[in-house]
Formats: C-alpha cells, structure tokens, sequence
C-alpha cells in the first residue's frame, strides 16, 4: 500500500503529545527506518560488502524527537556520526543513506572523500565535521555566532555522546557560547558508553546536564528512549533559543544497544545483563506500545509502516550497490577552493 | 607611498578590509581595548565596536573552531593566536577542521578563515614563544601559508588573505613587527600568493629566505659584497602555500648554487624541502649542493646569549656561501 492510499493524517495537535497525528506517524516511520537501516548496513559490513559502519541503534527516540522540533531548511544542524535517524528528519532518504555507507561517487555528503556517517548537505543546513569527538559543538557555536551577527533567526542544534563532554572543545563551546547568548542547542545524548567505558569512568557526576552550571547554562535531562518527552523537552528550548534567550545544553539519557562501531565486540565490556534491560526499553516498542494504547493509530496501519520501511530498505541496498564509486582521478579535486 | 611599521602596515589591512567586507570580523585574546599582544588590532575596537573585534577566552582551540564555523556560515572571520606554539592547542582545528572539511565535503564548505599568529625568535621568549614553524603548516594540503617579511608585503597579502576562500596561516616574525618601510597607500594594493620576490639581484649564489631569515639573508648578501666580492642574489619566498619555485629554479640555474636560510630546525624543516626541489629542478646547473643554515636543534632558550647561538646568523650564511665556492 502506498503512502497515498492510506488514510490521512490528521494536523491537529493531539493535546497530551503535543504533536499532531501527522507527526506522529513521521516519528514513528522515522524511527523504525533508522533501525531497519542500521541493521542492514551492520549485515553489509558482516558481509564484506561495507567497509566500516557506525550506527544508532538505541538512539533513535532522542534523535528524531530532537531534530522535528527544529525547522527544516532554515534551522542548521551540526550532528555526530550516530545521527542516522536526524539526517531522515532532514530529508535524507533511504537511498542516500546507502550510498554514504557505500561511499559512492553521487553520495551528497562526500562523495566517498570521507567516512561514512559524516554527514552534511549545504542545502538542508546540515554540516559535516571530523572524527576527532566534540570539535562540531565549536563550529555550531560559530555558525550560531554568524546566525546572531546577520540577525537571522536561526537556531544550531549540535549533538555528541556524553564522551564528548570531556573534551576541551565541549567546555569552550559552551563557554564561548553562553558569553555571547547564542542560539544554538548542546544536544548530549548520553548512551552510556564511550567505546569501552562506562559514564563513571568518564565523569565523575551523574549527569550530564550538570555540566550547564559551570556556565550559568539553561540545562535539561530528558529520558531519550522516549521520542514524545524528547521533542516536548527539546522543542521550548528551541523556541527559546530562536528567541534570543540563548544556548542550551540537553542531556537525552538513552542507550547504545549496538556495538561502538564495526570494529568493536561490545561482549567485552557491556554486561549482559544490562543490555537485556536496557532492550526492554527500546525506544521503537515503547512508542508503538503508547500509541496502540491510546489508540491512536490502528495496529494494522502501524504493520503497514513497518512493510513500507522493509520494502523502501530492501530496494536502497538494491539501488546504491549499482550506483558508481568514485574514479581514481576523482581523489585529486577540492583540496583547495579555487 | 607612505612610511611605516609592520604592526601599523598590519593593521591599515585589518581597517580596510573590516571597511570593506562587512563579513570581516576579529576574534583573539586581548584583540580588544589591549590592541592586540603586538599592538596590531590596537583602536580597531573604538573605531568598528565589540560586534566585530571580540575578545575571546584564552582557548585556542575555542577561538578557531568558532571561526571555523562562522566562515561555514559565509563569515569572513580573522583569528589571532598570541604566538605559533599556542597554536598547537588549535592544532585539530586547523589541521583536521580548517584544512581538511572542504575536501572531505566534496567541496561543499568553504572556510574562508585568516588564522594569525606570531612566530620567531629574537626577542627573549623562550622555548614555548619562539618558534618558526612556517613549514610545519605548509605541510598540509588544504592550507595556504603566508609569511611577509616587510610591511608593504604585510599589508598586501593580509588584505589578499581576506579575499582567499581558504584558510590562510598567516605568519608574522615577532622581531619584524617594528620594522619600517614603505607601504603603498593604495586600497587596492594586493599581492598575490605564489609569487616570491627577488630583494636583491646578483650573479654567484642564490640566498632563499622567509619572513624573519629574509633579513639575515639579506644582512649575509651585504656582508659578501662588502668582504668578498660575492655577488649573492636574495629571494624572499612571501609565502610557502603556495610556493613560488619558479623563481627560485631560474634563480640557480643563473648562480649555480643555493642556501636556504631559515630560523625553523633544520632536521625536517621546510629548507630540505627546498633543497630537494632545486635538486629535482636544477640538478644539472647546480656546481654544489644545496645548503641549508637553520636554527640549533634545541628548544629556544631564553637569555640573550643562548638565544642566539641557537639562531642562524648572517655569519652562518657568509660561511655556507664560502664554503660551496
């Protein structure tokens, strides 16, 4: 069944989600596109058919909660190479997602110059930084520096793992930041692990959004698995910011359900335990679970979704394998803006 | 033509060009009501206010990974780092960050960033204030690096660095900053970048220098005309991304021998560079090998003394000159 036969969204805002029903339904199709598309690209790497992979399995609810309460198009948004689901937010489809994995010729984000998940597309205001953790949080300062310089009412939403939060570039971004009231959001999502390390090995405090204090910061820790509470969190400290009200910093407390990347055996370090906790609360069956129980959308149409999302992955993977790499020559271009 | 200092030649470009562009913005450390550590952005606050010459925090990497951003935003931002050693806790940012993102983005950013700092010894600054690390930056693809060694030439390839889509490392030798020359009044008195100038013509050996060895180069040329009846001829290469080695290859094939000054170490300085290049380009004309006089292979040290025994001298140079003859 195609996205024109079925029924129609309805706008209005449902009052207890703050969203409407079209919304909703984004979300959840959204979410479970992330997923689908992080498990096939994990099996295309297990397959030798992609090289590296590095994915958000886990995370979903606090990316796409995040990025909807953004404008699209005018907004900018500074990710970090877990935001698979926030570039779908931005436009990214299901098609360009593979060939970024596959870092083929027509990838928008870099054309196969740079590893895949390193996204950003000038025109949707997405920006692409380096691997080294938390250096983007300063170009989002600088960018929102740019946005207050112009008087353009825009807001920079940048996100990092809580690893990052003990960088440098973390404090002087925020500090930098707060001096000059900038509109830009610190969106921390906090997924327990740094590669191999839990959060008490990386800090010594509980959360992550305690770290605002030292810089007079507006400050918010919301549970990340749950996609309706992070864009009800998000969306008034957007506003906020747009309004000149200045940064914020916001921790979305999540879990990384996947392994670090490709090349890491989390069985090493993450105890089992946890994990089989932590999978109870995966963010895609608590959404379907709430949303069934307020009966807002039928179980059958929630299927559909779920079909759609299957056949749109099948048919990416498909599409991007035939698409061309890069040529050779192609290695030498664009060291230098002429 | 008028006559002036470098700091001042400097800071006629930031002027014009923060009039010109209303893009152009400063950041740094003490840029503000302090003028700069050099005195370079000294009254730029009064006359263009606290918009567009900020004072930052002392975070080096803060300062250039928020210029970086701004220039993603089509700002034309200006950075001052106090000196090239501080640089290194912006190193990321400019060499991972800065260099590399519009590559890596298939040339979808651009980071029209100026990136100054001070760099040279000379002036009692010890180890962690003192370095010539031009080459250091030259080395990476993606930056262009440019080091004046006069204030015409300050005030010509700053105001071009405002004009270069890339990030620019601009250099500037503590020693020179009070130099004076004439510097045309011109607003738009440009130099191009890859374009090396011949400061003094001669026929027996070609001397190559950069910013603060330019002078030593010179200083070394006047000394074997007077002593020796050498006739050497000075290059000054004004900046090394790119780099002008057209002028240096006609050079040599005209002298037949090569010294390449500079006050950078010479174990992988940017003088083996240059060396290998003539060698590559002129092996044929050469009647000596190319030689190099560098600083000492020690951190700078402090009292005067020291300090200068670790420099190159234009003594070092007169004697390299002897020695290839």
């Amino acid at each position: 069944m195609t996205a024109k036969e079925r029924r129609p969204r309805s706008k209005e805002t449902i009052d207890q989600y703050l969203l409407s029903e079209q919304q909703l339904e984004e979300m959840y199709e959204t979410m479970l596109l992330a997923r689908r598309l992080n498990e096939r690209m994990l099996a295309l790497n297990r397959q030798g058919r992609a090289p590296f992979f590095i994915g958000g399995t886990g995370q979903e609810a606090a990316q796409v909660g995040a990025a909807m309460s953004l404008k699209r198009g005018e907004d900018y948004l500074v990710p970090y190479y877990r935001d698979l689901a926030m570039n779908l937010v931005f436009g990214m489809s299901a098609r360009e997602a593979m060939l970024n994995l596959l870092a083929k010729k027509d990838d928008p984000h870099g054309g196969g110059r740079q590893m895949p998940s390193h996204w950003g597309v000038g025109s949707r205001k997405v920006v692409t930084g380096g691997s080294v953790v938390a250096t983007q949080l300063l170009h989002a300062a600088g960018i929102a520096l740019a946005a207050k310089m112009s008087s353009d009412p825009i807001v920079v939403l940048t996100c990092c793992g809580e690893g990052s939060t003990s960088k440098g570039d973390f404090h002087e971004a925020l500090n930098f930041a707060q001096i000059h009231r900038l509109p830009v959001i610190f969106y921390v999502q906090n997924n327990g692990y740094a590669i191999s390390e839990s959060t008490e090995k990386e800090m010594p405090i509980a959360h992550v959004a305690d770290r605002a204090r030292a810089y007079n910061m507006h400050s918010a820790s919301v549970d990340g698995m749950d996609a309706i509470a992070v864009y009800q969190t998000v969306k008034p400290a957007v506003d906020q910011a747009r309004r000149g009200g200045g940064p914020f910093l916001i921790e979305a407390r999540c879990y990384r359900l996947g392994a670090h990347s490709s090349d890491d055996d989390d069985s090493r370090y993450r105890p089992k335990a946890e994990l089989e906790e932590w999978t109870q609360k995966d963010p895609i069956t608590l959404f379907r679970r709430r949303v069934e129980t307020d009966k807002v959308f039928p179980p059958e149409e929630l299927d559909e979704i779920e079909e759609r999302v299957t056949a749109e992955v099948q048919d990416a993977v498909e599409w991007a394998t035939n698409q061309p790499d890069p040529a050779p020559e192609d290695a030498l271009g664009f060291v230098y803006r002429e | 033509m008028t006559e002036m200092r470098m700091r001042d030649a400097l800071r006629e470009a930031l002027r014009e060009e923060l009039i010109r562009d209303d893009r152009v913005f400063l950041l740094g450390e003490d840029i503000g009501a302090y003028g700069g550590s050099y005195s370079v952005t000294k009254g730029l606050l009064e006359e263009f206010g606290e918009a567009r010459v900020r004072d930052t925090p002392i975070a080096e990497s803060g300062i250039v990974g928020v210029g970086v951003g701004a220039a993603m935003a089509g700002m034309r931002p200006m950075v001052e780092l106090m000196t090239i050693n501080f640089s290194f806790l912006a190193f990321d940012q400019i060499v991972n960050n800065a260099a590399k993102l519009h590559y890596m983005s298939n040339g979808q950013i651009t980071i029209p960033i100026v990136i100054r700092m001070a760099s040279g010894g000379g002036s009692q600054l010890g180890a962690t204030h003192s370095h010539s690390l031009e080459g250091l930056y030259a080395h990476f693809p993606g930056l262009k690096v440019v080091c004046p060694s006069s204030p015409a030439d300050g005030k010509g390839l700053l105001k071009q660095a405002f004009r270069d889509d890339n990030p620019v490392i601009f250099i500037e030798h503590t020693a020179n900053y009070g130099l004076k020359g004439e510097v045309p009044e011109q607003e738009d008195f440009l130099i191009e970048f890859g374009k090396a100038s011949i400061l003094r013509e001669g026929r027996d050996v070609t001397l190559i220098g950069y910013s603060g060895s330019v002078h030593q180069a010179v200083r070394a040329a006047d000394l074997l005309a007077e002593q020796e009846e050498i006739d050497a001829e000075v290059i000054d290469l004004r900046t090394l991304r790119p780099l002008d080695m057209d002028t240096v290859i006609e050079s040599v094939k005209k002298t037949n021998r090569a010294v390449v000054v500079e006050d950078d170490w010479r174990f992988g300085g940017f003088a083996g560079e240059i060396a290998s290049q003539i060698m590559e380009k002129a092996f044929d004309w050469l009647d000596a090998p190319v030689a190099r006089v560098c600083s000492k292979d020690v951190p700078m040290p402090y009292n005067r003394n020291l300090e200068f025994a670790a420099l190159p001298s234009e003594e070092d140079v007169v004697e390299a000159v002897l020695a290839m003859l």
